[in-house]
């Protein structure tokens, strides 16, 4: 008898858990990524990375016993895709929060839909206007690229170097950076004695190149994603400009070395600490973050990880841990990352508050130098 | 007339009752998208199908007006009900000044010259950057109001898009049936014929050419009061060839021809979504195979087909 | 000062003209033998640059073979888009024509990206990579290179289409489809002809500039947008004038970079396009037209 009633007490509390297994329902987070398009290389790495992060924790299990799916929508770079994809996510998929967008400009389209049916959503791109002024269900992961700036500047100034010739791409991550090198330069001393842009897809920039041979600048700071670096790069070689050539963080990535060849030798820039993860000193609180994301990438896509696919890797994460200390409704997501305080990332440290989304300082960019093909930390 | 008006009702009836069938859900977003494209659709049609005259450069008009709007409204404050009509009268000017010159081409090189046109205004949206907010857009336009009633969610962005559209849907049907529908078609047979007739064929290109430019320009202020931002890569040459292929595969001359090719390209992404980055080579296949093999477009290759199908089974019978 | 600049601008100018000019004549060719602007010009180009690529490394052919092949693969990819899809239209109208070539180079842009993905490669130059110094301006090998490969194609040109039997035949087509037809000349194996050789144009000229901008799936668009400004401006010849429309376009690029405003450096090919279809139609050097009513 007493035998029969426990059997019947085991049966039902085994039926009961395997029925909050299979409730545990899934939670979704909606992923909008630039995998085509000319943000290509922005988009598919953050894709990578992201997916790769819930696998890893749906492997170990998933947040408080659910599993997390990322829903994944290829926005080419559009704006208007963007807006259209993240209003599907929010209404047919239901998502809890979304990841991305790539671009910044993409990011400014999206951002009143992420108000108006207030849904978190953890930004990609770096451009400042995005988290400021400060939204209150917007936040980013990419660095700001004033600090981007900012750590050019502070070597040029540390150098004595004031007059500068700037060269920046005609697209949103250009026009961007062209406003934060304007907008700084008075702060740091440093006065612009050129202004010149070139387009995406332009294969020749010798033209912008012979004007700024003929003024009068100690640096020239090139503000663009590949390939136009790499071929002015090429092209300041070709006409031999002895100037100090800086690119931004827009090609650390081996593939500018790879593109530029000898040209890129000395060149400068302004990095995430990834590409240079094995050369941190062992007391850097990212080192460990940073060296198990680049191993884990070498081993699920067969690529290096890079600067870009981190992004996506830190707003995932920011997730995990968001619906670990609270839940996984939209309003407690937000509430959370609001709440984060000094996460080693690999974009860099962050601590979000309700005054910054962006959650990064300087020290978030060191200062790289191209030698010998690869990278090294300038000093 | 009357039957023209009974399939007018129709369409309207059509439009009306179909977002009850959409609940709210995503794809009633892309139905307003469907709304403007299938007035810019008309509008080029109005000059592609109707005289004839090719044009590869009527995203920069949809664009002009966008901007127009966008840049009244938001920076300078104006009323979006009057920065819309007065958009629309400087895209109809400009376009009037170029058409003098830009329709004296035929042919290929009219395509080229309107593809030029199309490619310059772009640039000056991305490069005049304290105007525009160049290649970042410009963001914060306002929705548009109508008193209390502000057009701020789905539903009712698209009962307004699709007031504006169905209007513009009307108006083409009945110039089709005008003295002026006979003249243009007039000229796309043959303008010295239609010289010859009377009519004053440079004059009454250039008045087609403002107007499809004018419903463009309302199309693209409706766009920027819908979507709160615009940027300038929605204008370029790609959303021109976008155009011309709606046009093209719905039928040319046909308004309603027009819409069905507004909404199938629209829709089209959604459903190739699952195919990666397989749909570039998709959709290219299925532009070469519809001009192919069926050149009037949807609207008269459909029945066609039906025709054929069914005289086969009859003619089988017969023989 | 000043005059080094300017020679500089020249330089860049001539080399980058020098690509638009062949990139126009191989438009001009088409034109002239079937009356189609042929909207995928552009992508023939990026075939070259990027099939040499795929012969270099993934059969790791040596530059000197992998060319050949390439020119000869996009070859056969013109003769393949002229059969398959401008032969079998049944209403050549120009709109149809317009929209088949750009279908068309819509769908070699989307196979080019799924076999050879959407990243930029670097080609090798051919001979080098030390800058030349001329009074104070400087280019490169592969500028010299460009040119004096474009000054060959165009001596061939020339032979071809005057003192070749099949050349002949080809510019007897342009004058007169049907008169053509009458005295015997097979007008669509001329059409064929005509394709192969636009695209062995096209794709030679993305060869040759692969080295100096690098190469992606989609160099094609703007690259044939501007050979055909530098075709309109020659007159749609297959000749010398198309050279020069395109030298002369790719001087006025780079002076106008350089002088007024980088921004607006497309701008300029598009405006000088306008300006010529408005006040001379038939080009710089060519006849005015006149239509049969």
């Amino acid at each position: 008898m007493g035998l029969r009633i426990i059997t019947f007490l085991v049966a039902i509390t085994t039926t009961f858990s395997a029925c909050t297994a299979f409730a545990a329902a899934p939670i979704r987070i909606g992923g909008l990524f630039a995998v085509t398009g000319p943000a290509a290389f922005l988009g598919e790495p953050e894709r990578n990375a992201a997916k790769m992060v819930v696998e890893e924790i749906n492997k170990a299990g998933g947040v408080k016993g659910h599993k997390l799916e990322l829903i994944v929508y290829d926005t080419s770079g559009d704006a208007t895709k963007a807006v259209q994809l993240a209003t599907k996510l929010i209404r047919d998929d239901h998502v809890a929060a979304i990841i991305g967008p790539s671009t910044t400009g993409e990011s400014m389209a999206v951002i009143p839909v992420a108000e108006r049916e207030q849904v978190p959503l953890i930004s990609c791109a770096a451009g400042i206007k995005i988290t400021e002024p400060v939204k209150k269900w917007v936040f980013k992961t990419a660095q700001n690229d004033t600090l981007a700036v900012g750590k050019i500047f502070e070597y040029l100034q540390k150098h004595k170097m004031s007059k500068v010739a700037i060269l920046t791409v005609s697209d949103g991550f250009g026009a961007s950076g062209r406003e934060q090198l304007k907008g700084q330069a008075a702060r740091y001393g440093i006065s612009i004695v050129s202004d010149d842009t070139y387009g995406p897809k332009d294969t020749d920039m010798t033209a912008q190149l012979t004007r700024i041979r003929g003024s009068r600048a100690q640096a020239i700071i090139c503000w663009g994603t590949n390939p136009g670096p790499a071929v002015i790069a090429k092209n300041v070689r070709q006409l031999g400009i002895k100037t100090p050539l800086f690119m931004s963080h827009g090609v650390s990535s081996k593939k500018f070395i790879e593109l530029a060849g000898d040209a890129a030798e000395g060149l400068k820039l302004p990095s995430g600490k990834v590409i240079v993860a094995d050369l941190l000193s062992a007391s850097d609180h990212q080192k460990s973050s940073l060296m198990s994301f680049v191993k884990d990438y070498q081993r699920h896509f067969q690529a290096e990880g890079d600067h870009f696919g981190g992004h996506a890797w830190d707003a995932a994460m920011l997730l995990k841990n968001a619906v670990e200390h609270g839940g996984d409704s939209r309003a407690t997501i937000r509430e959370q990352l609001e709440k984060t305080r000094s996460f080693a990332g690999i974009g860099g440290i962050f601590t979000y508050s309700p005054q910054d989304h962006a959650g990064l300082n300087k020290d978030a960019f060191v200062l790289v130098e191209v030698k010998r093909k690869g990278w090294a930390i300038v000093k | 007339m009357k039957r023209e008006m009974l399939k007018f009702l129709l369409f309207v009836v059509l439009i009306l009752v179909a977002p009850l069938a959409f609940k709210g859900g995503y794809l009633l977003n892309v139905l307003v998208f469907v709304g403007i494209n299938t007035m810019l659709a008309v509008a080029l049609n109005l000059l592609l199908g109707y005289a004839g005259q090719i044009s590869l450069g009527h995203a920069g008009f949809f664009g002009i007006g966008a901007y127009l709007s966008g840049i009244l409204t938001a920076t300078c404050g104006w009323n979006p009900w009057f920065a819309m009509p007065f958009a629309a009268c400087m895209v109809g000017i400009l376009a009037a000044l170029i058409g003098f010159p830009i329709l004296k081409l035929k042919g290929h090189y009219l395509a080229m010259a309107t593809l030029g046109l199309g490619i310059i205004i772009y640039i000056v949206f991305n490069e005049t950057v304290d105007l525009t907010g160049g290649p970042s857009g410009l963001s914060g336009i306002p929705n548009l109001a109508a008193g209390p009633l502000v057009f701020n969610s789905d539903i009712r962005n698209y009962y307004l898009v699709w007031t504006f559209a169905l209007a513009v849907v009307l108006f083409a049907v009945n110039l089709a049936d005008s003295r002026v529908g006979r003249a243009l078609r007039a000229v796309h047979d043959s303008e010295v014929a239609a010289r010859v007739m009377g009519v004053n064929v440079r004059l009454l290109k250039v008045q087609v050419f403002a107007l499809s430019a004018v419903i463009s320009s309302l199309a693209g202020s409706l766009y920027a009061h819908t979507m709160t931002f615009v940027s300038p890569a929605s204008f370029g040459f790609n959303f021109s060839v976008e155009l011309l292929t709606m046009v093209v595969i719905g039928g040319l001359g046909s308004v309603y021809g027009s819409f069905l090719g507004a909404a199938l390209l629209t829709l089209l992404p959604e459903l190739l979504r699952g195919a990666q980055d397989y749909d570039i080579v998709i959709y290219g296949g299925l532009l070469l195979v519809m001009v192919m093999f069926m050149p009037g477009g949807l609207v008269r290759g459909i029945p066609h087909l039906f025709r054929k199908i069914a005289g086969i089974g009859e003619g089988a019978g017969n023989a | 000062m000043q005059l080094e600049q300017i020679l500089q601008y020249m330089f860049s100018g001539l080399s980058t003209g020098a690509i638009y000019a062949l990139i126009g004549i191989g438009f001009s060719i088409i034109f002239n033998a079937t009356g189609i602007i042929n909207f995928a010009q552009g992508e023939f180009v990026m075939l070259g640059g990027m099939l040499t690529l795929f012969f270099l490394e993934a059969l790791k052919l040596p530059l000197w073979a992998a060319i050949p092949c390439a020119v000869a693969v996009s070859a056969l990819a013109g003769l393949l888009f002229e059969r398959f899809a401008i032969r079998p239209l049944r209403r050549p109208t120009p709109l149809n024509l317009v929209i088949v070539t750009i279908a068309g180079s819509i769908l070699i842009r989307g196979l080019a990206m799924l076999l050879w993905g959407k990243d930029t490669h670097a080609i090798p130059p051919f001979s080098g990579d030390e800058p030349i110094s001329i009074a104070g301006a400087t280019i490169l090998p592969q500028h010299i290179w460009i040119l004096a490969i474009t000054l060959l194609i165009i001596a061939a040109n020339k032979f071809f289409f005057y003192h070749t039997i099949s050349g002949k035949a080809m510019r007897a087509c342009s004058y007169n489809r049907r008169a053509a037809g009458l005295v015997g000349i097979d007008v669509q194996r001329m059409v064929l002809f005509s394709f192969v050789i636009s695209s062995v144009l096209g794709s030679l000229a993305g060869v040759i500039v692969a080295p100096l901008t690098m190469t992606a799936y989609d160099v094609g668009i703007m690259l044939g947008l501007k050979g055909f400004c530098a075709a309109i401006i020659g007159g749609m010849s297959s000749g010398l004038s198309t050279v020069v429309g395109g030298l002369i376009l790719g001087i006025l690029e780079s002076l106008g970079a350089g002088l007024i405003s980088s921004g607006y450096k497309d701008a300029i090919a598009f405006i000088i396009l306008l300006l010529i279809l408005f006040i001379r139609p038939q080009g710089l050097f060519g006849k005015a037209e006149s239509e049969r009513v």
